[in-house]
């Protein structure tokens, strides 16, 4: 049996590729995918932990951060969508208007 | 033991060629592979409900949405020179702080983990079911779940608003650019 310590390792690993690819990848879609990665990541260790306590809580957690992540997500379509009708681009680099 | 690890390869693996893939919509279909390992463990882990809702809001609604846009803007790869040039990995000095800060969060994560002693098995406790988790969030919760459904209309209007195009008589604000 896989002990407690191979998901949160599982997870740690997770949430290390997706902190990666918010900084490796120069495409907002590409970008939000990684938040993805880094929040299904947090749900794994919340269910885990829900498992080890032999408790409901987990579960209903890791379903709020899915709530959330569907509401991050259409918001922040809506914006790339926006964004790229105003550059015909996706780099994040593109959008440096209010850099100092 | 087996199918743990299984599941989890298939997930780094799939999650790895997510941020390796300059196409977004092979990025994309590669996440839902992703999800779909994710969903085998959390069956492991006896969490049958939260696996059905990965499978069906994660896999089927959100990736969706995002294959949705993926197609509707004919998003561009990045290979053009202008992205090779704001490339992260290639800038100097200060600007470069963020790739550093990433790989201390991936030690100090290993190394907190490597830390703690803990090869035992889950306990035998009862694994709880699906109607234990509709009572729960039903009774405990109820307060959470309503607020959620505000939280969804809000991204709803929002998404409605930012992605609207602005009409003729609306003034051409956005037409100067």
């Amino acid at each position: 049996m896989p002990s407690l310590n191979d998901y949160l390792v599982l997870s740690a690993i997770l949430f290390s590729i997706g902190t990666a690819g918010v900084f490796v990848r120069r495409n907002l879609i590409t970008i939000l995918l990684s938040i993805e990665i880094m929040l299904n990541a947090v749900n794994l260790t919340f269910v885990a932990f829900g498992r080890q306590f032999g408790t409901v809580d987990g579960q209903i957690i890791a379903f709020f951060v899915m709530t959330v992540a569907a509401a991050e997500a259409a918001v922040g379509l809506a914006i790339v969508i926006a964004l790229f009708r105003h550059k015909e681009s996706l780099n994040p680099d593109s959008f440096a208007t209010l850099k100092w | 033991m087996i199918p743990f690890y299984v599941f989890a390869s298939l997930a780094v693996v799939a999650s790895l060629l997510v941020i390796a893939q300059r196409n977004p919509i092979y990025s994309v279909l590669l996440l839902i592979a992703s999800f779909g390992a994710l969903s085998g463990l959390y069956v492991l882990l006896d969490g049958y409900f939260i696996a059905v809702v990965q499978i069906i809001i994660y896999a089927g609604a959100i990736m969706v949405l995002f294959l949705f846009v993926v197609m509707l803007l004919n998003a561009p790869h990045e290979d053009t020179d202008y992205d090779e040039r704001t490339h992260p990995l290639r800038r100097r000095g200060a600007m470069r702080f963020g790739a550093v800060l990433a790989v201390a969060l991936a030690v100090e994560l290993v190394w907190a983990l490597g830390r703690s002693s803990g090869s035992s098995s889950f306990a035998r406790a009862p694994a709880p079911t699906v109607a234990a988790i509709g009572r729960s969030l039903f009774n405990e919760y109820s307060f959470s779940f309503e607020v959620t459904s505000i939280l969804i209309l809000v991204a709803m209007v929002g998404a409605v608003v930012l992605a609207r195009r602005d009409s003729p008589a609306s003034g051409g604000a956005a037409k100067d650019r």
